[in-house]
Protein backbone atom coordinates (compact mmCIF):
# COMPACT_ATOMS: atom_id res chain seq x y z
CA UNK A 1 0.00 0.00 0.00
CA UNK A 2 1.24 3.02 -0.95
CA UNK A 3 0.59 5.92 2.11
CA UNK A 4 0.78 2.41 4.77
CA UNK A 5 0.52 4.14 8.47
CA UNK A 6 0.95 7.98 6.76
CA UNK A 7 -1.16 10.55 8.31
CA UNK A 8 -3.00 12.55 6.21
CA UNK A 9 -5.57 15.85 6.63
CA UNK A 10 -8.05 16.47 3.62
CA UNK A 11 -9.94 19.56 3.98
CA UNK A 12 -13.71 20.02 2.13
CA UNK A 13 -13.63 16.06 2.35
CA UNK A 14 -17.34 15.41 3.23
CA UNK A 15 -18.11 15.26 -1.07
CA UNK A 16 -16.28 15.45 -4.63
CA UNK A 17 -12.90 15.49 -4.57
CA UNK A 18 -11.81 15.86 -1.14
CA UNK A 19 -14.33 12.73 0.24
CA UNK A 20 -12.98 10.43 -3.07
CA UNK A 21 -9.51 11.23 -1.80
CA UNK A 22 -9.76 10.41 1.17
CA UNK A 23 -11.34 7.02 0.60
CA UNK A 24 -8.32 6.36 -2.08
CA UNK A 25 -5.95 7.55 0.68
CA UNK A 26 -7.96 4.91 3.46
CA UNK A 27 -8.19 2.26 0.97
CA UNK A 28 -4.06 2.84 0.40
CA UNK A 29 -3.09 2.29 3.99
CA UNK A 30 -3.33 6.05 5.34
CA UNK A 31 -4.33 7.40 8.74
CA UNK A 32 -6.96 10.11 7.28
CA UNK A 33 -8.30 12.83 8.83
CA UNK A 34 -11.46 14.38 7.34
CA UNK A 35 -12.21 17.68 7.62
CA UNK A 36 -15.68 20.20 6.70
CA UNK A 37 -17.11 23.03 8.12
CA UNK A 38 -20.58 21.30 8.99
CA UNK A 39 -20.36 17.95 11.99
CA UNK A 40 -23.34 16.45 10.29
CA UNK A 41 -21.95 16.25 6.93
CA UNK A 42 -18.62 14.86 8.63
CA UNK A 43 -20.34 12.21 10.41
CA UNK A 44 -22.06 11.16 7.01
CA UNK A 45 -18.63 11.16 5.30
CA UNK A 46 -17.53 9.06 7.63
CA UNK A 47 -20.09 6.44 7.61
CA UNK A 48 -19.45 6.56 3.85
CA UNK A 49 -15.46 6.19 4.23
CA UNK A 50 -16.21 3.24 6.86
CA UNK A 51 -19.09 1.47 4.53
CA UNK A 52 -16.51 1.74 1.73
CA UNK A 53 -12.97 0.82 3.55
CA UNK A 54 -14.45 -1.17 6.72
CA UNK A 55 -10.56 -1.40 7.95
CA UNK A 56 -10.07 2.60 7.73
CA UNK A 57 -9.00 4.47 10.44
CA UNK A 58 -11.06 7.83 10.33
CA UNK A 59 -11.05 10.84 12.19
CA UNK A 60 -13.17 13.91 11.40
CA UNK A 61 -12.43 17.51 12.27
CA UNK A 62 -14.02 20.64 12.40
CA UNK A 63 -12.73 23.18 9.86
CA UNK A 64 -13.59 26.19 8.29
CA UNK A 65 -9.84 27.32 6.64
CA UNK A 66 -11.54 30.57 6.04
CA UNK A 67 -10.93 31.24 9.38
CA UNK A 68 -7.80 31.41 11.25
CA UNK A 69 -8.93 30.66 14.69
CA UNK A 70 -10.72 27.98 12.99
CA UNK A 71 -7.43 26.50 11.56
CA UNK A 72 -5.26 26.93 14.43
CA UNK A 73 -7.80 25.01 16.71
CA UNK A 74 -7.66 22.04 14.11
CA UNK A 75 -4.14 21.95 13.59
CA UNK A 76 -3.46 22.28 17.48
CA UNK A 77 -6.37 19.58 18.28
CA UNK A 78 -4.77 17.16 16.01
CA UNK A 79 -1.60 17.87 16.99
CA UNK A 80 -2.44 16.31 20.65
CA UNK A 81 -4.04 13.42 18.88
CA UNK A 82 -1.34 12.68 15.98
CA UNK A 83 2.33 12.25 16.23
CA UNK A 84 2.49 13.25 12.74
CA UNK A 85 1.36 14.75 10.08
CA UNK A 86 2.61 13.41 6.15
CA UNK A 87 0.22 14.68 3.76
CA UNK A 88 -2.05 17.56 3.65
CA UNK A 89 -4.73 17.78 0.61
CA UNK A 90 -5.95 21.62 0.35
CA UNK A 91 -9.09 20.25 -1.39
CA UNK A 92 -11.59 22.86 0.69
CA UNK A 93 -13.21 25.75 -1.80
CA UNK A 94 -16.05 27.99 -3.05
CA UNK A 95 -17.59 28.60 -6.49
CA UNK A 96 -18.83 32.08 -6.53
CA UNK A 97 -19.32 33.03 -10.69
CA UNK A 98 -20.03 36.60 -11.62
CA UNK A 99 -19.14 39.12 -14.55
CA UNK A 100 -16.74 41.56 -13.48
CA UNK A 101 -18.89 44.15 -13.31
CA UNK A 102 -20.97 42.55 -10.89
CA UNK A 103 -18.44 41.20 -8.52
CA UNK A 104 -19.47 42.43 -5.40
CA UNK A 105 -16.87 42.44 -2.23
CA UNK A 106 -18.33 40.12 -0.61
CA UNK A 107 -18.04 37.78 -3.10
CA UNK A 108 -14.14 38.50 -3.18
CA UNK A 109 -14.17 38.06 0.24
CA UNK A 110 -15.51 35.11 0.18
CA UNK A 111 -14.02 33.42 -2.41
CA UNK A 112 -10.46 34.55 -1.99
CA UNK A 113 -10.61 33.47 2.11
CA UNK A 114 -11.84 30.03 1.65
CA UNK A 115 -9.74 29.13 -1.97
CA UNK A 116 -7.01 31.37 -1.54
CA UNK A 117 -6.15 32.55 2.52
CA UNK A 118 -7.36 28.97 3.35
CA UNK A 119 -4.82 27.24 1.91
CA UNK A 120 -2.30 29.80 3.09
CA UNK A 121 -3.02 29.01 6.65
CA UNK A 122 -3.00 25.49 6.30
CA UNK A 123 0.48 25.53 4.51
CA UNK A 124 1.51 27.41 7.57
CA UNK A 125 0.88 24.62 10.49
CA UNK A 126 1.34 21.67 8.15
CA UNK A 127 4.84 23.19 6.99
CA UNK A 128 5.89 23.55 10.15
CA UNK A 129 4.80 19.77 11.33
CA UNK A 130 5.55 18.42 8.67
CA UNK A 131 9.33 20.26 8.51
CA UNK A 132 9.82 19.07 12.07
CA UNK A 133 9.42 15.73 10.95
CA UNK A 134 12.19 16.19 8.04
CA UNK A 135 9.67 15.07 5.12
CA UNK A 136 6.02 15.78 4.00
CA UNK A 137 3.75 16.50 0.91
CA UNK A 138 1.76 19.41 0.68
CA UNK A 139 -1.47 19.36 -2.20
CA UNK A 140 -3.19 22.31 -3.16
CA UNK A 141 -5.91 22.08 -5.15
CA UNK A 142 -6.10 24.74 -8.04
CA UNK A 143 -7.98 24.72 -11.06
CA UNK A 144 -7.89 24.98 -14.94
CA UNK A 145 -9.61 28.33 -14.38
CA UNK A 146 -6.76 29.57 -12.61
CA UNK A 147 -4.04 28.37 -15.16
CA UNK A 148 -6.22 29.36 -18.19
CA UNK A 149 -9.03 31.63 -17.06
CA UNK A 150 -12.68 32.10 -17.99
CA UNK A 151 -14.96 34.27 -18.99
CA UNK A 152 -17.03 34.92 -15.85
CA UNK A 153 -14.85 33.59 -13.38
CA UNK A 154 -12.11 36.44 -12.97
CA UNK A 155 -12.59 35.74 -9.20
CA UNK A 156 -12.45 32.05 -8.99
CA UNK A 157 -9.41 32.38 -11.44
CA UNK A 158 -7.61 34.59 -9.13
CA UNK A 159 -8.23 32.83 -6.31
CA UNK A 160 -6.92 29.65 -8.06
CA UNK A 161 -4.17 31.02 -9.88
CA UNK A 162 -2.67 32.48 -6.44
CA UNK A 163 -3.25 28.89 -5.21
CA UNK A 164 -0.31 28.12 -8.03
CA UNK A 165 1.96 30.91 -7.11
CA UNK A 166 1.51 29.76 -3.16
CA UNK A 167 2.13 26.49 -4.13
CA UNK A 168 5.84 27.26 -5.76
CA UNK A 169 7.09 29.41 -3.45
CA UNK A 170 6.51 27.12 -0.77
CA UNK A 171 7.56 24.34 -2.67
CA UNK A 172 10.84 26.26 -2.91
CA UNK A 173 11.41 27.53 0.68
CA UNK A 174 10.11 23.64 2.37
CA UNK A 175 12.34 21.64 0.16
CA UNK A 176 15.35 22.08 2.38
CA UNK A 177 13.38 20.34 5.20
CA UNK A 178 12.62 17.68 2.93
CA UNK A 179 8.58 18.59 2.60
CA UNK A 180 7.01 18.98 -0.94
CA UNK A 181 4.32 21.58 -2.23
CA UNK A 182 2.50 21.02 -5.51
CA UNK A 183 -0.57 22.06 -6.78
CA UNK A 184 -3.34 19.65 -9.00
CA UNK A 185 -5.66 21.70 -11.52
CA UNK A 186 -8.94 19.84 -12.03
CA UNK A 187 -10.61 20.54 -15.31
CA UNK A 188 -14.38 20.10 -15.38
CA UNK A 189 -15.18 16.93 -12.61
CA UNK A 190 -18.37 15.79 -11.79
CA UNK A 191 -19.23 17.35 -8.04
CA UNK A 192 -21.62 18.87 -6.62
CA UNK A 193 -19.90 22.06 -7.30
CA UNK A 194 -19.58 21.36 -10.87
CA UNK A 195 -23.17 20.28 -11.34
CA UNK A 196 -24.39 23.90 -9.54
CA UNK A 197 -23.62 25.34 -12.96
CA UNK A 198 -26.89 24.23 -14.64
CA UNK A 199 -27.22 21.57 -17.25
CA UNK A 200 -26.97 23.63 -19.65
CA UNK A 201 -23.47 25.36 -19.16
CA UNK A 202 -22.75 21.53 -18.05
CA UNK A 203 -23.11 20.31 -21.46
CA UNK A 204 -21.37 23.22 -22.51
CA UNK A 205 -18.45 22.49 -20.65
CA UNK A 206 -17.89 18.92 -21.09
CA UNK A 207 -18.07 19.64 -25.24
CA UNK A 208 -15.33 21.17 -24.30
CA UNK A 209 -13.44 18.16 -23.20
CA UNK A 210 -11.21 16.84 -25.42
CA UNK A 211 -11.62 13.30 -24.12
CA UNK A 212 -15.46 13.99 -23.65
CA UNK A 213 -16.48 13.23 -20.96
CA UNK A 214 -16.77 14.84 -17.55
CA UNK A 215 -14.03 13.47 -15.38
CA UNK A 216 -15.28 11.71 -11.99
CA UNK A 217 -13.29 12.86 -8.69
CA UNK A 218 -11.80 8.90 -7.98
CA UNK A 219 -9.74 10.72 -11.34
CA UNK A 220 -8.09 13.40 -9.84
CA UNK A 221 -7.69 11.54 -6.12
CA UNK A 222 -5.39 9.11 -8.29
CA UNK A 223 -2.78 12.24 -8.94
CA UNK A 224 -3.42 13.54 -5.21
CA UNK A 225 -2.51 9.84 -4.14
CA UNK A 226 0.41 9.79 -6.27
CA UNK A 227 2.19 13.50 -4.96
CA UNK A 228 1.12 12.34 -1.71
CA UNK A 229 3.23 8.96 -1.50
CA UNK A 230 7.14 8.20 -2.37
CA UNK A 231 6.13 7.87 -5.86
CA UNK A 232 6.17 11.75 -6.52
CA UNK A 233 9.47 11.52 -4.04
CA UNK A 234 11.43 14.02 -6.60
CA UNK A 235 8.26 16.48 -7.58
CA UNK A 236 7.79 19.36 -6.23
CA UNK A 237 6.62 22.74 -7.22
CA UNK A 238 4.62 21.41 -9.82
CA UNK A 239 0.99 21.86 -10.84
CA UNK A 240 -0.75 18.68 -13.05
CA UNK A 241 -3.80 19.26 -15.13
CA UNK A 242 -6.36 16.55 -14.63
CA UNK A 243 -8.64 17.98 -17.17
CA UNK A 244 -9.05 15.20 -20.17
CA UNK A 245 -7.61 17.72 -22.90
CA UNK A 246 -10.25 20.56 -21.66
CA UNK A 247 -10.17 23.40 -23.98
CA UNK A 248 -10.51 26.59 -22.38
CA UNK B 1 16.49 20.92 33.72
CA UNK B 2 14.11 23.55 34.68
CA UNK B 3 12.13 24.64 31.55
CA UNK B 4 14.14 28.22 31.45
CA UNK B 5 16.94 25.83 30.85
CA UNK B 6 15.47 24.04 28.46
CA UNK B 7 13.82 27.04 26.22
CA UNK B 8 17.82 28.68 26.64
CA UNK B 9 18.99 25.72 25.53
CA UNK B 10 16.75 25.87 22.61
CA UNK B 11 17.70 29.26 21.45
CA UNK B 12 21.65 27.93 21.81
CA UNK B 13 20.58 24.76 19.61
CA UNK B 14 18.65 26.63 17.02
CA UNK B 15 20.19 29.93 16.86
CA UNK B 16 24.25 28.16 17.26
CA UNK B 17 25.19 31.06 20.08
CA UNK B 18 26.89 30.17 23.15
CA UNK B 19 24.49 29.79 25.93
CA UNK B 20 26.44 32.34 27.74
CA UNK B 21 25.23 34.78 25.25
CA UNK B 22 21.10 34.14 26.59
CA UNK B 23 18.80 35.86 28.57
CA UNK B 24 15.42 37.04 28.23
CA UNK B 25 15.99 40.41 26.99
CA UNK B 26 17.90 38.78 24.00
CA UNK B 27 15.85 40.21 21.08
CA UNK B 28 15.04 39.01 17.57
CA UNK B 29 17.11 40.47 14.47
CA UNK B 30 19.53 42.23 17.60
CA UNK B 31 22.13 39.91 16.46
CA UNK B 32 23.02 38.42 13.29
CA UNK B 33 22.50 34.91 14.01
CA UNK B 34 18.33 35.46 14.93
CA UNK B 35 17.02 36.88 11.67
CA UNK B 36 14.11 35.59 9.78
CA UNK B 37 15.25 32.02 9.13
CA UNK B 38 16.99 31.12 11.87
CA UNK B 39 13.61 32.48 14.12
CA UNK B 40 11.23 29.35 12.04
CA UNK B 41 14.25 26.99 13.29
CA UNK B 42 13.87 28.48 16.45
CA UNK B 43 10.10 27.70 16.41
CA UNK B 44 10.55 24.20 15.31
CA UNK B 45 13.19 23.31 18.35
CA UNK B 46 10.86 25.03 20.62
CA UNK B 47 7.87 23.25 19.52
CA UNK B 48 9.90 20.09 19.22
CA UNK B 49 11.47 20.59 23.20
CA UNK B 50 8.60 21.37 24.39
CA UNK B 51 5.81 18.91 22.40
CA UNK B 52 3.48 22.17 21.61
CA UNK B 53 2.12 23.77 18.45
CA UNK B 54 2.14 27.60 18.06
CA UNK B 55 0.20 30.13 17.13
CA UNK B 56 0.71 31.93 14.03
CA UNK B 57 0.15 35.32 15.48
CA UNK B 58 2.51 34.31 18.60
CA UNK B 59 5.47 33.46 16.23
CA UNK B 60 5.20 36.61 14.65
CA UNK B 61 4.97 37.99 18.60
CA UNK B 62 7.73 36.34 19.58
CA UNK B 63 10.32 39.21 19.50
CA UNK B 64 12.57 38.16 22.74
CA UNK B 65 13.58 35.20 25.20
CA UNK B 66 11.36 36.95 27.93
CA UNK B 67 8.63 36.68 25.17
CA UNK B 68 9.06 33.42 24.49
CA UNK B 69 8.73 32.44 28.11
CA UNK B 70 5.27 33.71 27.82
CA UNK B 71 4.11 32.19 24.95
CA UNK B 72 4.78 28.94 25.76
CA UNK B 73 3.25 29.03 29.08
CA UNK B 74 0.09 29.48 27.38
CA UNK B 75 0.44 25.67 26.52
CA UNK B 76 0.61 24.92 30.66
CA UNK B 77 4.35 25.11 30.30
CA UNK B 78 5.62 26.51 33.52
CA UNK B 79 8.34 28.80 34.18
Amino acid sequence: MLLQDKVALITGATRGIGLATATLFAQEGAQVVISGRSLENLEEARARLVAAVPAARISALLLDVAKPDSVRDAFQALFKQASRLDALVSNAGVLDDALIGMVTEAQLERVFRTNTFGVCYCAQYAGRWMARNGSGSIINLASIIGTNGNAGQAVYAGSKAAVIGITRSLAKELAPQNVRVNAIAPGFIDTDMARSIGPEKFAARVASVMMGRVGQPEEVAKVALFLASDLSSYVTGQTIGVDGGMLI
Amino acid sequence: MSNSEKLYNAFAHALHIDPQRISDALAYNSIPEWDSVAHMALVAEIETVFAIMMDTDDIVDMSSVGKAKQIVAKHGIAF
